[in-house]
């Protein structure tokens, strides 16, 4: 059974199209990503399948269940985990937790199985007042109630934007370990190093999917040559990179630019042309594609094709 | 039922929690009880009066002393001609001026009927017609002794008609004994309103409410669960407002403080109800403010306690029945001061009822849990 369908999905505010005809689909214990910057229209699709919000077209199911029809029985079955850290900041840790157990219907020792892993790092503070807990701490507990009721799908829009790297390597650690219990994990990020770590992910850009597909599928599906190049001056190099015949796009990602030429070239022929223009220390390797390249690329065509929709 | 439990629990935890929200409910309210209480009163104690007296005979100054000896008329200046007390007037320093003419003594003895003038300062239109009716009364008053002293029979027969008038229910004009129980309704209800209000949309401000709405609790729970909690707040400040008005006013408590309570539970429904109604179309707590002061003010208005419901106009006095201010302090005055029984208060009971029915129907349908 498939844990999520969306089909055809359109939604509008106003003069404002938040998504654009999205279909997608998710599968019993798949772990999902939604990737695309802020403002892609991420959280709308997360508030229309949580049944907070109707579509104006399209169609779905969560936990096999039609969005509109039988939105009570979704809300029995689906975690969520909003955005915008919203727990009950003037109740502890405790108490957060056993409310939301409560309105479930169930209690936290019914399911501490499931959520034993992630509540012993923050039972050290379960009298402190959530509202004074760190950004970790919060997205801990927030994840903590939102499994308490054994959700057979969870929703986590953007679960680790403002968090710490270490806090973010432990939380997606957490989320591979529900994985294995079953637990289908639809999850949003504008972190491109994320998308790595999900089974299959979605780019999503001004309310459309770009692409749907595995990580290793997308980042093959790149159709030209790539190189990482990095010399002293990595703005100078930008510059002159971008007024070479060969090559189609360079960007900078870290102390490399990832150059994509428009045919194969050796790494010889780029050094020697480098260094005839006065570049230093130049470094230079032939890569595989990132799903950041990927999603730049795709993202490229798509503005191309806007634009002259327009 | 235990979601619901749960619900309320969580409410009075968050309530106690909040270090302002506590002795806003409690020491507030009877501040303003006694200040209110105390301050707001119809009652007219000093009156500045000016006498103009052209006739400097014995009855004149007998009548002048009669009304200044009276406390609630202070005599501020005595001038010889109506000029100056009407300058005295002028500069706001008189009330009325009381003009006695020349040879009012001398015609009263011949059997004429000497006129005498009050010239009233109506800029305060409730001080001008207290002070009149008190001088008044006391001109009567004096004109009747006279008579009986200078042997007229003939202009005494008006004084066949004797009127006696008694107060009931409030013998000694107490004012503080029929504002108290009238300002506790009023503030109990405030209150309430004001916290209902806030209240959800707080939820929606924190985001918690996003949380909730994909749970599968239902909507008259969620209603509820707000509501039980401030109804207990507000039954609590209630007891605390009746027992400091007893203490320090001495409020007459007449009738069963059952029945207060048992329409005081309908009354403070109704009045949360509209919070919460208005709770649910506000996005912010300063939108929900403004929108719950502008009903506080006509309620506070429009509710008798400052003006009768009886004086305003036809339309005005319609206006009150939807205003459950109205009826609480109705009923309050009733029970309180005059030991109505359930009979008595009916209709009051009857019109709180159906506004507690629409406002929280409202409320409970203008929630939505998805938009």
């Amino acid at each position: 059974m498939l844990a999520i369908t969306v089909s055809h999905i359109s939604k509008s505010f106003g003069t404002v199209q938040a998504l654009k005809d999205i279909s997608l689909s998710v599968e019993d214990g798949e772990l999902f990503g939604l990737i695309g910057p802020d403002g892609a229209g991420k959280s709308t699709l997360f508030r229309i399948l949580t049944t907070l919000l109707l579509a104006d077209k399209g169609e779905g199911t969560v936990a096999g269940h039609p969005i509109v029809s039988k939105y009570k029985e979704i809300r029995k079955k689906v975690g969520y985990m909003p955005g915008k850290f919203s727990l009950y900041q003037d109740l502890s840790v405790e108490e957060n937790l056993s409310f939301f157990a409560t309105i479930f219907g169930t209690t936290i020792e019914a399911n501490y199985d499931l959520i034993k892993d992630i509540y012993v790092q923050i039972e050290p503070f379960k009298k402190r007042l959530a509202g004074q807990l760190s950004g970790g701490m919060k997205q801990k507990l927030a994840l903590c109630c939102a499994l308490i009721h054994k959700p057979e799908v969870l929703f986590l829009d953007e679960p680790t934007t403002g968090v710490d790297a270490v806090s973010r390597k432990e939380f997606w650690e957490m989320l591979q370990r529900l994985k294995e219990k079953g637990i289908a994990i639809l999850v949003s990020t504008p972190y491109m190093d994320e998308a790595e770590l999900c089974d299959r992910i979605a780019l999503i850009q001004n309310g459309r999917i770009l692409q749907t597909d595995t990580p290793e599928a997308l980042r093959a599906s790149y159709p030209y040559p790539l190189y990482a190049v990095k010399s002293r001056n990595t703005y100078q190099l930008l510059k002159s990179l971008r007024e070479t015949f060969y090559t189609r796009t360079v960007l900078p990602f870290g102390d490399f630019l990832h150059l994509s030429t428009k045919e194969k070239m050796a790494l010889d022929q780029i050094q020697n042309d480098l260094r005839t223009k006065g570049f230093e220390a130049i470094e230079i390797k032939e890569i595989e594609a990132t799903v950041e390249d990927v999603f730049l690329e795709l993202s490229d065509t798509e503005e191309a094709r806007t634009t002259t929709e327009r | 039922m235990k979601i619901l439990a749960y619900l309320i629990q969580k409410e009075f935890t968050q309530i106690f929690r909040n270090k302002a929200l506590l002795p806003m409910m409690t020491i507030l309210p009877i501040v303003q009880l006694i200040v209110l209480s105390n301050a707001a009163s119809n009652e007219v104690k000093n009156v500045n009066l000016v006498v103009v007296d052209k006739d400097h005979s014995e009855q004149s100054r007998l009548l002048t002393r009669k009304i200044v000896a009276n406390e609630r008329f202070s005599l501020v200046s005595a001038p010889y001609s109506k000029e100056n007390a009407m300058e005295t007037m002028q500069t706001n320093g008189a009330d009325i001026v009381l003009e006695i003419p020349q040879n009012f003594e001398r015609s009263f003895l011949k059997g004429e009927r000497p006129q005498l003038q009050i010239l009233v300062n109506a800029i305060n239109g409730q001080q001008a017609t207290v002070g009149v009716g008190y001088l008044n009364s006391i001109i009567g008053t004096f004109n009747k002794e006279l008579q009986t002293r200078v042997g007229q029979p003939a202009i005494g027969k008006n004084a066949n008609i004797q009127i006696a008038s008694r107060n009931w229910y409030n013998p000694e004009i107490e004012y503080t004994h029929f504002m108290a129980p009238g300002i506790l309704a009023e503030l109990t209800a405030l209150l309430t309103i004001i916290l209902s209000a806030m209240n959800v949309v707080r939820e929606r401000e924190m985001g918690t409410i996003e949380q909730i709405n994909v749970t599968p609790i239902k909507k008259w729970q969620f209603i509820v669960g707000k509501l039980v909690p401030f109804l207990c707040v507000g039954l609590l400040l209630l007891t605390v407002g009746l027992i400091a008005s007893k203490l320090i006013f001495d409020i007459p408590m007449l009738g069963n403080i059952g029945i207060i309570f048992m329409y005081a539970i309908v009354n403070l429904i109704a009045v949360l109800g509209l919070g919460l109604l208005i709770s649910n179309f506000a996005n912010t707590q300063q939108q929900a403010i403004f929108v719950a002061f502008f009903f506080i003010l006509i309620f506070v208005l429009m509710c008798g306690l400052f003006t009768p419901i009886d004086s305003m106009p036809k339309w005005a006095q319609y206006f009150t029945i939807p205003n459950p201010l109205a009826h609480f302090i109705s009923v309050s005055r009733k029970v309180l001061m005059k030991g109505s029984g359930l009979a008595d208060i009916k209709m009051e009971f009857l019109y709180t009822f159906i506004l507690a029915i629409l406002f929280n129907s409202l409320a409970i349908w203008s929630y939505k849990k998805q938009s």
